[in-house]
């Protein structure tokens, strides 16, 4: 073969190794954010009460059944929106749903618990945020899927949708719950 | 009953392109004429039933039929017409069947158009357009159907992602599949040209005005797509290097390049190979930034929901697609015999130059944009590739490409005489040196390398005002002798000269934009001025509105210089509740020379908003020119040369003794 025929042979050589690229790229997904705390156990915690009317939220607590823990803030717009949405989930009989109130002025949290309502079975504040440091937190709100055995099974960042509770979390906390 | 209709359309679509695309082609290489006329009638066919089922799923989309899956899922009751026509293609599945339907009707164009074309090309460049409707449509049918039913049906949708609820992107889409798909004729040329072997100036001629319409129409998309991103995402830049945004560069590159190497193989019979391979790698380039978008393999603000056996369907048919061509140009591209010679300094030199610098460049953003995909792959890690990467390796591409359209036109073909150009644009480079001089005194000690840029877009702005003066022999003959001459220079030319002119215009608003652009973030209080760039933005405050499927806070400012009203601005933003989800709509008040572009964001909870201004000059010229290249693509395929019959019109004139200069050009 001479070099001329290499020349028009060059294309689809580096077609070929640029497919290869491409079917390895579709096995990795680029978008999840490396979470390394996924299917780890929930890091101990014991976060007290946001006031007398409510319960306080500790790691242990999240053993025994599925559990959503929400982490949510008056400060925060999104929960705003996110909240009506939280108070249809609350007592479904399916997994718990808790809160950590992240950064919040208890009387603020109260305040806002008033006015929306409160779906929380317990609610824990982590007033300085440290609970959330461990949790790897770093924008309200955020959800947990919390299995049996009080391992994170999945993490979702903002506010649920009506289609990201369909496609995400219902199927998932079906399979956990089984 | 209307959905099913369209779904059996649609697989009634995919049946007669699977005869399309064999059938012709048996039929072209036995020389048999019946076989190849099933081309022309298939290729009809398949428009109409591609045509019955697009507006079964428009029809859909318009009633708000929510028993289709695909409309449950991307349109809603309350929205506006316009966006539940243009949810349509809004998504993944109904985005498809808008590229097929735009697929379809380039074959029927060609049928349509393509009445001098001889009888066995015609038929192979229908058949080959066919093969690529055959996998366009199983990629619809089998793992994307826009027909779906569900049952049972929702109340309602869950309308279309509010960031595309905008006119402007309403059309991005169309204009660019026009020109994403408008390049597989140019493709389809080129695999038919490899299996005949023969590639000649009649062959350059066919594919010209095609490439034309794909690389006007994708200009244009493109122009839109970033005029978008300009006013709807409220960062005041316009272009991000977003994977998806490189994704329909590419190809624009990769179609100007070809764009340009097609005239030589028209006017000279050279550069044949070169010239088939770049209409196989521009569409290559469409179908790889299909596959980009809607494979998931890279993140993008942009990318459609994504899933994987999507993904390895059409990487399938991408190696289908071009593994396959670029193995047939591999066996036989060497067999084209090689046409005229020239010597470097020649308009062909200048157009291999050209060549050169946009393939390079093409490979550049290629390299950027996978390069996180390689890394990853390779397992080191992850990476991501900004602007700084992209502004580094592409610019010095750029500039030297500028000074180069500022002087190849004027060059002659075959061999010209370089000494003699530079010395007769003597008032080309004074013009640029002034310019040049003029800016850097203005911009002095702040970003002066942007008046490099200004100088370039002089440079070659006014070599193509001097080129046509010199060509109507301006002031040195008679008014009307002049105007003669104008009305004689062929349309083409002009063409050329005002796309080089838009790119002219548009390198002075990317510079401009750029280096000089003055921004203010900060939170203001109602009552409160800023002073951005010698205007003065007094806040009003914000007051909440309704729009029909949103609420807003519509912020209010009045803008004034030196004590008079320059504009109201109200910038907005905008919550949408059924997809819970957010929106910045920037106020932008343009002088045609800059632009105000104010954005309002969220309140600091103690009666303060964050607030943007920004002072953006000469940035509506990037729209402008982009623009203006595309109306020049337009105006040089209106050249008689390209209508039908006239090469034959145009050989009897030849005949009939015009100078031969005006013919070459």
């Amino acid at each position: 073969m001479n070099s001329r025929r290499l020349f028009y042979l060059l294309p689809v050589i580096v077609f070929g190794v640029l497919c290869a690229f491409l079917l390895r790229g579709l096995s990795l997904d680029p978008s999840t954010v490396p979470t390394a705390l996924a299917d780890k156990q929930v890091p101990v915690f014991d976060l007290p009460p946001l006031d007398s009317q409510t319960k306080g939220l500790a790691s242990s607590d999240l053993v025994g059944e599925v559990a959503l823990v929400n982490v949510f803030a008056s400060w925060c717009l999104p929960c705003r929106v996110e909240h009506p949405f939280l108070m249809e989930l609350a007592d479904n009989g399916a997994f718990a749903l808790h809160g950590v109130n992240y950064k919040d002025k208890p009387e603020d949290a109260r305040a806002w618990l008033d006015e929306l309502g409160d779906p929380f079975l317990r609610i824990g504040a982590d007033q300085d945020g440290r609970a959330g440091i461990d949790l790897g937190v770093y924008g309200v709100p955020e959800t947990f899927v919390i299995d049996r055995a009080g391992r994170i099974r999945y993490k979702h960042v903002g506010p649920i949708t009506q289609s990201d509770l369909e496609k995400y979390l219902l199927p998932l906390i079906r399979k956990l719950s089984r | 009953m209307i959905v099913e209709i369209g779904h059996i359309a649609l697989i009634m679509a995919l049946i007669v392109a699977l005869v399309q695309a064999t059938i012709p082609m048996i039929g072209a290489a036995r020389g048999d004429g019946r076989l190849m006329a099933v081309a022309s009638t298939a290729a009809g066919a398949q428009w109409v039933f591609i045509v019955i089922a697009f507006l079964s799923l428009m029809n859909a989309y318009v009633t708000s039929d929510f028993s289709v899956f695909n409309v449950a899922s991307n349109s809603h009751s309350a929205k506006p017409m316009l966006y539940k026509i243009a949810g349509v293609w809004g998504n993944h599945e109904g985005s498809l069947v808008l590229w097929v339907l735009i697929l379809a009707t380039f074959g029927g164009a060609i049928v349509l158009f393509g009445g001098n074309l001889p009888p066995a090309l015609r038929a192979r460049v229908l058949s080959v357009q066919a093969l690529i409707a055959v996998g366009f449509l199983s990629f619809s049918l089998f793992t994307s159907n826009p027909f779906e039913r569900v049952f049972p049906a929702p109340l309602d949708g869950n309308g279309l992602n509010p960031l595309l609820q905008d006119p402007g992107l309403a059309f991005h889409p169309p204009f660019l599949y026009l020109g994403y798909v408008g390049f597989s004729v140019a493709f389809a040329f080129a695999i038919a040209a490899l299996i005949e072997g023969r590639v000649d100036a009649a062959w350059a001629r066919w594919v010209r005005p095609w490439t034309l319409i794909a690389w006007s129409f994708l200009t244009i998309g493109i122009a839109l797509g970033s005029w978008w991103a300009y006013y709807e995402l409220g960062w005041g830049g316009w272009w991000y290097w977003d994977p998806v945004e490189n994704a329909s560069f590419m190809p624009w590159l990769a179609g100007t390049a070809l764009l340009h190497s097609a005239i030589v193989c028209e006017k000279r019979d050279a550069l044949k190979a070169w010239t088939v391979l770049l209409a196989i790698v521009a569409f290559s380039l469409s179908l790889l930034g299909t596959f980009l978008v809607r494979s998931g393999v890279l993140t993008s603000v942009h990318a459609f929901a994504t899933d994987p056996a999507r993904g390895v369907f059409i990487l399938g048919f991408l190696i289908f697609v071009v593994g396959g061509s670029l193995t047939l140009f591999a066996v036989r591209a060497p067999l084209l015999k090689a046409g005229g010679l020239f010597a470097p300094v020649s308009r062909e030199g200048g157009i291999v130059l050209n060549n050169l610098l946009f393939s390079t460049a093409a490979a550049t953003v290629l390299l950027g944009t996978l390069y996180p995909l390689f890394i990853d792959a390779l397992g080191a890690g992850k990476v991501s590739v900004g602007p700084p990467y992209f502004n580094t390796v592409f610019i010095p591409l750029m500039a030297p490409l500028i000074v180069l359209a500022g002087i190849a036109p004027m060059l002659a073909w075959k061999r010209a005489d370089l000494t003699g150009v530079i010395a007769r644009i003597k008032i080309v480079a004074a013009v640029t040196v002034l310019v040049l001089l003029w800016s850097v005194y203005r911009a002095w000690g702040n970003a002066v390398f942007g008046a490099f840029g200004i100088g370039l877009s002089a440079w070659l702005a006014s070599s193509v005002l001097f080129d046509w003066a010199v060509r109507i022999r301006l002031f040195r003959v008679s008014a009307l002798d002049s105007l003669q001459r104008a009305i004689r220079i062929p349309r083409a030319a002009y063409g050329m000269s005002l796309a080089h002119f838009g790119v002219a215009l548009l390198v002075a608003g990317v510079t401009a934009s750029s280096a000089w652009r003055t921004e203010a973030i900060q939170v203001m209080r109602q009552g409160e001025t800023i002073s951005v760039a010698g205007f003065e933005f007094l806040f009003h405050g914000v007051v909440r509105a309704e729009g029909p499927n949103y609420t807003a806070d519509r912020g209010h400012f009045t803008v004034t210089r030196a004590g008079g009203l320059v504009a109201e601005l109200w910038p907005e933003n905008r919550f949408y509740p059924v997809q819970q989800q957010p929106t910045t709509e920037a106020a932008i008040h343009t002088t045609w020379l800059s632009d105000l572009y104010v954005v309002v964001g969220d309140p600091d909870g103690q009666g303060g908003w964050s607030t943007r201004v920004y002072y953006n000059p000469l940035v509506p010229w990037i729209w402008l020119g982009a623009m203006v290249m595309a109306l020049g693509g337009a105006v040089s395929l209106s050249d008689r040369r390209h209508r039908v019959g006239a090469p034959n019109r145009r050989r009897r004139r030849l005949m009939a003794g015009e100078p031969a200069a005006e013919v070459a050009r």
